[in-house]
């Protein structure tokens, strides 16, 4: 399996926290015909991170900051776990054996291959690649989770 | 070396003596010679005869730059014109100049200053000073010029600007001392380093450098940019300038040449007179002007005095760099802070844009500052810690400038006002 592949790319949004913001950032995004496949908001009292995954982070970014937003790009990867208990634990302990530290992660369930898709944010995003090969969990590729 | 032992290590009842003797002349002569003065003295219902101490100089009025300028152009000179024998404004950008008339007496007085001043350099009479202030109407050029012919130096009357010429005489006349602005000592400085001159090389070891603003981390790259000593002067067109103090070799804080020059530090909101060592508004009083003698003006600059021997063996009283102006100044917590000195921090701080903005609250009983900063990035992360990390830097690097924890909040871009003439930075909603 190639590794590079399975990096995905994830959007990442500097929200202020006041009203309207949240809205703005997405009604931008679907002016432009941008569609999300996920999203997750991370926030603090004073301020929020906005984080998706798009088919085109690129343009994302790009028609974002036009509209004065700061933007990120980073690298992710993209799990897809059973849809039943114990799915996410699998995928867990092989990044916990290996030593690797998780930053965060969210999930959205896909109705149409009946897995749930974890978005996995690693510092040491090879490493975890690794770990999960190794531990034989099915990561998805960017084409597989624009595709779903 | 000490240009006038006599005058600058007077004991201090000596220099209180003869401050008084000499305020109560220049009060007199206001009086009887600039209507100015003989009216708003009427006015408050005082007599040259009330001023029997030092301390009574309080009852006397403050003189404002707007007071000068409503006497444009010779309104407060107190000789008749035939005595005036050079005239200096200062530059006019904010309205109407301010003109300032000397007497033959009066240019003697600003040659003896700035001898004392560039002895203060090390500066003697073998010595090569290369003036790069303007000459004109600009007080820096000529001021400098008196002085190092009082002290019989070799004068090098370049004025400002031409940068690679100023260095090519540097190297060819072998100039010891320089004198400008510090921003064009720094200038000086790059160009040196671009045209491949080792300024290790030149002769240069001193540089007295004033008219503007500057820090101690200005006076560090100077320094170390230049090789040489950099030491701060400080005047005004409306006393003296170049030439009412002067840093010495200690390097903290300028003496001031309180028998010419008479200094009060004012609390600028209440207008009461601080003791000594506390920070607030310089206000000074010509001593011995003659052309245009001027009583308690306002200088806007914020500094302290403080008394005691130096480390030099001068007395004269020390002042603190100025590190403000009134105008623009805030006091938070009792600590008094400068949107300068918040700029001056974010600044050093990598992918912090040069807007920002300063608001002063008081939810309780405590004074609360916040920094808006914009958002860019640099500054910005996916991670919420870093975020964080990031405020808390900013936080750190501004506590350690001002001596205050502040909330730094990072805002969207381009969402800060921006504005074509003066920016407003501070937003004070304080009820006081």
């Amino acid at each position: 399996m190639e590794e590079k592949e399975m990096k995905l790319k994830q959007i990442s949004i500097f929200l202020e926290n006041k009203k309207g913001r949240l809205w703005k950032a997405l009604n931008i995004l679907s002016n432009a015909k941008i569609n999300i496949r996920a999203l997750s908001i991370a926030d603090t009292s004073e301020f929020g991170i906005l984080r998706m995954i798009v088919p085109k982070p690129a343009e994302a970014k790009k028609i974002l900051e036009e509209n004065d937003f700061v933007v990120k790009v980073n690298d992710v990867i993209a799990v897809g776990v059973s849809d039943k208990p114990g799915g996410l634990d699998s995928m867990l302990t092989a990044l916990n054996k290996a030593d690797i530290n998780v930053e965060y992660i969210y999930a959205f369930v896909e109705k149409k291959c009946e897995k749930a898709i974890v978005v996995v944010r690693i510092e040491d995003i090879e490493g975890g690649i690794k770990a999960l090969e190794e531990g034989g969990i099915t990561m998805l590729s960017p084409e597989e989770v624009y595709s779903l | 070396m000490i240009w006038n032992e006599e005058a600058e290590c007077m004991s201090a009842e000596e220099i209180k003596e003869l401050q008084l003797q000499r305020l109560q002349t220049v009060v007199k002569r206001a009086y009887e010679n600039v209507p100015y003065y003989k009216k708003r003295f009427n006015e408050l219902n005082i007599k040259p005869e009330n001023i029997e101490t030092l301390e009574d100089i309080e009852k006397l009025p403050f003189t404002t730059k707007t007071d000068l300028r409503a006497a444009y152009p010779f309104g407060m000179f107190a000789v008749p014109i035939d005595e005036i024998v050079e005239v200096h404004t200062t530059s006019g950008t904010t309205g109407k100049p301010t003109v300032s008339g000397y007497t033959r007496g009066d240019l003697d007085l600003w040659g003896e200053v700035i001898a004392r001043a560039l002895t203060m350099l090390g500066a003697h009479k073998k010595d090569k000073i290369q003036n790069s202030y303007g000459y004109g109407l600009f007080t820096g050029g000529l001021g400098i010029h008196y002085g190092a012919q009082k002290i019989g130096a070799t004068m090098i009357p370049i004025s400002a600007g031409n940068t690679r010429r100023q260095l090519e005489i540097m190297q060819d006349f072998g100039t010891d001392i320089i004198s400008c602005t510090p921003s064009y000592g720094l200038y000086i400085a790059e160009v040196a380093a671009n045209e491949g001159i080792d300024t290790e090389k030149l002769k240069l070891r001193g540089g007295c450098f004033g008219a503007e603003m500057w820090t101690e981390e200005m006076r560090g790259e100077l320094e170390k940019r230049l090789h040489i000593s950099a030491q701060n002067i400080y005047g005004l067109t409306e006393i003296i300038g170049p030439g009412v103090a002067m840093e010495c070799e200690a390097k903290n804080g300028l003496h001031i040449f309180e028998d010419h020059f008479y200094p009060e530090i004012i609390d600028p909101k209440t207008l009461k007179t601080l003791p000594e060592g506390e920070t607030g508004e310089l206000v000074l009083t010509t001593l011995t002007r003659e052309g245009m003698p001027v009583i308690r003006f306002r200088t806007k600059d914020i500094t302290a005095l403080r008394r005691g021997k130096c480390s030099c063996g001068r007395t004269q009283v020390k002042m603190d760099r100025i590190t403000g102006r009134s105008d623009d100044m805030l006091k938070v917590r009792g600590v008094i802070v400068f949107p300068s000195q918040i700029e001056k921090a974010l600044l050093k701080i990598e992918g912090v844009e040069p807007h920002y903005q300063i608001i002063v609250t008081r939810p309780k009983q405590l004074d609360e500052l916040e920094v808006k900063v914009e958002a860019s990035p640099a500054l910005f992360s996916d991670e919420v810690r870093h975020v964080e990390d990031v405020k808390k830097n900013i936080a750190d690097v501004i506590h350690s400038e001002i001596g205050l924890r502040v909330n730094v909040s990072l805002v969207e871009p381009k969402s800060l006002p921006r504005s074509e003439g003066k920016a407003v930075r501070v937003i004070d909603k304080r009820n006081i």
